[in-house]
């Protein structure tokens, strides 16, 4: 991964709203970040923390009444997020591709899935109708479905959870893009077959050069996969950095938190490190940092700015406890039943 | 009491109700019809059902805004026995929505019953209740409506039919709609039923009806409801046809639908006006009710939001 | 150790079968699910049992098939010596179900939606007449809020006001009503989010401490199984090919399939161990392989693995059911874990 590359991908103050009649919800909030050629970023946190909506709009598909109130979004230099539809969904085939939790939902029940994967093809290359099935035959062979000559006639509820999910990643393979944007791509999946998947993204992306921003709630699946890894609560990117340092020297609290409220093999019985409360709803973050109620470490000035990423050991973290002036005065954390 | 209509005031439905320019004009339309109807005793300038009060010199007068015939004590004319024309509608359009009403009842507890029996015990029993469902909806609800009118015609002497008609009618419309209602609350039954706060229920070791109609039933409501308000409008219109076809309620009971058979034998001798108002009432009434239904279905309906 | 729940054979059928009539007009057979098929366990007072699998392996069948909401095809489950399937009268039925409660996977749908949250909890204590009266009523149902750390003020309001969290506290408490000594818990966590898991296993673990409960716990997270066992079972495609202790399970598995899980529990320690992925996929229980149901995706499957159903032998505490173990032919493996940093 060489950082002085130009960025594949590059996101910039990104901010998505949902207008109700409540008012305005901020959903991701001046996130920024950047991918560089065959890097896979994570971006993990739980539910409701914006990750899948931050993949969304990259995708260019965010579900209205969402919509991108501020901040750009560029790939390999180009602006893509004031795209008209028509033109995002030549970039979505050719340039980007998705992956999502439900295959499914990727999938058309009424086609095979070579008929699905010669018409994907045909749309991004000038191919003709044998060469196209060639390399859709091609395709399935490589994301390792078994007997795809045969397979390849079939259609989408003839495969298991698993076989769907690798003919999904076919698909997004088809038109060689430079992204893939996979949001929780394993999770309807078994750990046996969450393996084997994480095992085949690896090695496509490896081989394809194929950058990845891999959407997920696990932090093993980050783990095992990443390079770099973006920790998201409540819309906002609260640490960014290497997947390492970020696992094994987390710099907020949030972060630190998440990592010790994993069950780790090695010790039993005991009590898991645990953040108490829960994520704030969109319709009430608190001011200044917005994981201050929860937060152990927090002072006065945590309640009232709120604060952006900074240089915080090898990663940055939006963490006040990485500035020259501190947290201020040390406040108690919140009661713990809220 | 103030907490609940602030609660209601705040809710989603009461949001969506206000935004819809239609169903509000839908609902002042329905509610100035139902409160003018049940108040007709009251409102009403004549009691055109007393024999008492007709004389025949009033006869077919037309309404004051046509001609110079006109009479301000029937500002809408008289029929040919000399009855008042508005009072006979706001009478009428209170038996209508009596009748309306009365059969929604009997067809919602009829079908809610047999479709919670149904979905929840499922087998033998699902299967008995489903497959009479299935040949009901074979024969349109005014044939199976006009058969049980028949039937009770065929037991009963003519003056004893003409005292009960009004429960006969909603008895037939009562059944002819229950199909619909069995059929929705044993759908939802069968997604409720398989959640896990039933299971936990069971674990408890509650008896079935008393899951079915404490757990179960309240949240299956919502569907229900939305097929009441727009059942309400066919039955209103069923029992018009049926009364119509003179099989309905007599016409010393009439209903707007008698009003209008009553009416369309005069029509060809030139009084139009005698079934055109009631017709008028109708078709506004049934249009208001049926707008407020497809409101409250898309409303329910938080796909569609 | 004296035990508590015993389940001897258990097996459980489902008819998945076309209708009678589009069965005889297209001439296929009846399908039969055999989702669990002859599981023994016995469950020691006190203890947290794990049965842990892939989807499909049948444990929430077990789990529902212990809470007695459906019966079993065949075999026994005795609690504290009474045998659940024994016909007595309405009373003693009431007094055992009392003993044994469930929480549920999903807290979305656990809670009626449409009951306030202190109907929800005070419904157990109703069921069975646990309160003297309206003010003991409301004292326990504030003291089970307060033991799942919420507040008396929660009852008043509706599932939907709380979080996933919340809500799972909520369904604790309404197990707790009872006041049971056995809870079976199928997945109570896999529907959170880690930082609120571990809230709900530390209070789990609390409670169980507090009240000297004996857990069923149901789940296909091998960490979490980890941490919270006295005993893990594992499953496969109806049968526990496995049980053991929780250490020893973990650091010298036998079964090939319990290496084959343990091999898919994600490195977060960033050793850079190389996972060995394994091939294939569970088939489908309506059709399960011959002999021993593993035998399609073992490394070390051999003629007799494919023909004989291997049976569960005690070994080191617990038991295996595999015929490699059985003759000595798969070796015997050491796994070692480091603390987290």
């Amino acid at each position: 991964m060489a950082t002085n590359n130009p960025p594949l991908l590059e996101v910039r103050n990104l901010r998505v709203e949902f207008p109700t009649r409540r008012g305005t919800l901020i959903a991701v909030d001046n996130v920024s970040f950047e991918i560089s050629p065959g890097e896979v970023l994570g971006v993990v946190g739980e539910s409701g923390a914006g990750k899948s909506l931050t993949g969304n709009a990259i995708i260019g598909l965010l579900e209205p009444p969402g919509r991108i109130a501020a901040g750009e979004i560029r790939l390999e230099g180009r602006r893509i997020d004031t795209l008209p539809y028509e033109e995002m969904r030549k970039v979505r085939g050719a340039r980007i591709g998705a992956i999502f939790q439900d295959p499914l939902t990727s999938l058309n029940p009424l086609y095979s899935v070579g008929r699905q994967l010669v018409e994907t093809i045909q749309t991004h290359k000038q191919l003709s109708a044998t060469a196209a099935r060639a390399r859709a035959l091609e395709l399935l062979k490589e994301v390792g479905i078994p007997g795809a000559e045969h397979r390849i006639d079939h259609y989408p509820h003839q495969f298991s959870g698993g076989m769907r999910q690798r003919v999904v990643i076919a698909l997004a393979l088809c038109a060689d893009p430079r992204l893939i944007v996979a949001d929780e791509p394993t999770t309807a999946l078994d750990v046996s077959i969450q393996a084997q998947i994480i095992a085949l993204l690896k090695r496509l992306c490896r081989e394809h050069k194929t950058a990845v921003m891999l959407v997920t709630h696990d932090m093993g699946v980050i783990a095992e996969t990443a390079d770099r890894v973006a920790v998201m609560y409540a819309g906002r990117i609260a640490e960014i950095g290497p997947v390492r340092d970020v696992i094994k020297h987390a710099q907020h609290p949030y972060t630190k938190g998440l990592m010790g409220s994993i069950p780790h093999l090695g010790e039993r019985g005991e009590r898991l490190t645990q953040i108490d409360g829960s994520m704030p709803r969109l319709t009430e973050i608190p001011r200044g940092c917005a994981f201050n109620p929860r937060c152990t470490f927090r002072g006065e000035r945590c309640l009232v700015d709120r604060p952006e990423l900074m240089a915080a050991g090898a990663s940055r973290a939006a963490c006040w406890l990485h500035d020259a002036r501190g947290v201020g005065a040390p406040v108690a954390k919140e009661p713990a039943n809220a | 009491m103030a907490q609940w209509i602030a609660r209601a005031a705040d809710s989603d439905i009461w949001w969506s109700f206000k935004s819809s320019a239609t169903t509000v004009i839908a609902a002042a339309v329905t509610l100035l019809i139902i409160v003018v109807a049940f108040l007709s005793p009251v409102l009403a300038p004549h009691t055109p059902f007393d024999p008492s009060s007709l004389s025949l010199s009033d006869g077919l007068k037309p309404p004051v805004f046509v001609g110079d015939d006109g009479d301000w004590s029937f500002p809408l004319g008289t029929d040919d026995q000399g009855r008042d024309v508005l009072s006979s509608i706001m009478y009428g359009t209170r038996l209508s929505l009596e009748v309306g009403f009365a059969s929604v009842v009997v067809a919602m507890l009829l079908g809610i019953t047999l479709g919670l029996f149904s979905g929840y015990f499922g087998g033998a029993v699902d299967s008995v209740i489903m497959r009479i469902a299935d040949v009901q909806l074979t024969f349109p609800a005014i044939l199976v409506a006009l058969l049980i009118d028949g039937i009770v015609r065929g037991i009963l002497t003519s003056q004893r039919h003409d005292e009960i008609a009004v429960f006969v009618i909603v008895g037939a419309i009562g059944l002819s709609f229950w199909v619909q209602y069995a059929r929705t609350v044993r759908g939802s039954v069968l997604v409720e039923k398989n959640k896990e706060y039933v299971q936990a229920a069971r674990v408890i070791g509650l008896s079935p009806v008393l899951i079915m109609f404490r757990h179960v039933l309240p949240n299956v409501t919502g569907p229900v409801l939305v097929i009441a308000t727009i059942n309400l409008g066919l039955a209103i219109i069923t029992e018009a046809t049926l009364s119509f076809l003179g099989v309905g309620l007599p016409s010393t009971q009439p209903s707007l639908g008698t009003l209008i058979r009553l009416g369309n034998e005069l029509l060809q001798s030139g009084e139009w006006w005698i079934t055109l108002f009631p017709s008028i009432t109708l078709a506004a009434l049934v249009l208001a009710v049926n707008l407020l239904g497809d409101w409250l279905r898309d409303a329910l309906n938080p796909k569609l939001r | 150790m004296p035990e508590f729940v015993r389940i001897d054979g258990l097996k459980r059928y489902f008819d998945v079968s076309p209708p009678w009539l589009v069965r005889k007009l297209e001439n296929r057979p009846r399908q039969i699910v055999q989702a669990v098929d002859g599981v023994d366990i016995t469950i020691a007072k006190g203890e947290t049992f794990s049965l842990v699998g892939e989807s499909g392996c049948g444990k929430s069948t077990v789990a529902r098939l212990v809470v007695g909401l459906y019966p079993p095809t065949a075999g026994t489950i005795a609690f504290d010596g009474h045998d659940m399937a024994q016909r007595r009268k309405g009373s003693e039925t009431s007094a055992l179900r009392r003993r044994l409660q469930m929480i549920f996977q999903d807290p979305y749908a656990s809670l009626n939606p449409r009951w306030r949250v202190f109907d929800i909890i005070a419904e157990p204590i109703r069921a069975f007449g646990l309160a003297r009266d309206k003010a003991d009523l409301r004292k326990q149902v504030e003291d089970l809020l307060r033991q799942v750390r919420l507040t008396p003020a929660d009852g008043a309001k509706f599932p939907h006001e709380f979080s996933g969290g919340q809500r799972q506290r909520i369904s604790i408490a309404r197990a707790l009503a009872s006041r049971p000594e056995f809870l079976v818990c199928d997945e109570p966590t896999s529907a959170l989010d880690v930082s609120v898991q571990a809230q709900i296993l530390n209070l789990m673990m609390d409670l169980q401490r507090r009240l000297q409960l004996t857990y069923l716990f149901i789940s296909h997270n091998l960490a979490v199984v980890y941490h919270i066992s006295t005993r893990v079972g594992v499953m496969y495609l109806g049968r526990v090919v496995e049980q053991a202790p929780t250490e020893t399970l973990f650091r010298r598995p036998k079964h090939p399939y319990t290496r084959m899980l343990l091999d898919t529990i994600p490195d977060l320690e960033m050793t850079g161990r190389q996972r060995m992925p394994v091939g294939g996929e569970v088939p489908s229980p309506i059709n399960p392989p011959s002999g021993c149901t593993f035998h399609p995706r073992c490394p070390f499957a051999n003629e007799r693995c494919k023909i004989e159903r291997p049976k569960a032998l005690p070994i080191e505490g617990g038991s295996v059911a595999c015929h490699g173990i059985e003759e000595g032919r798969i070796p015997v493996e050491e796994r070692r874990y480091e603390k987290a940093s």
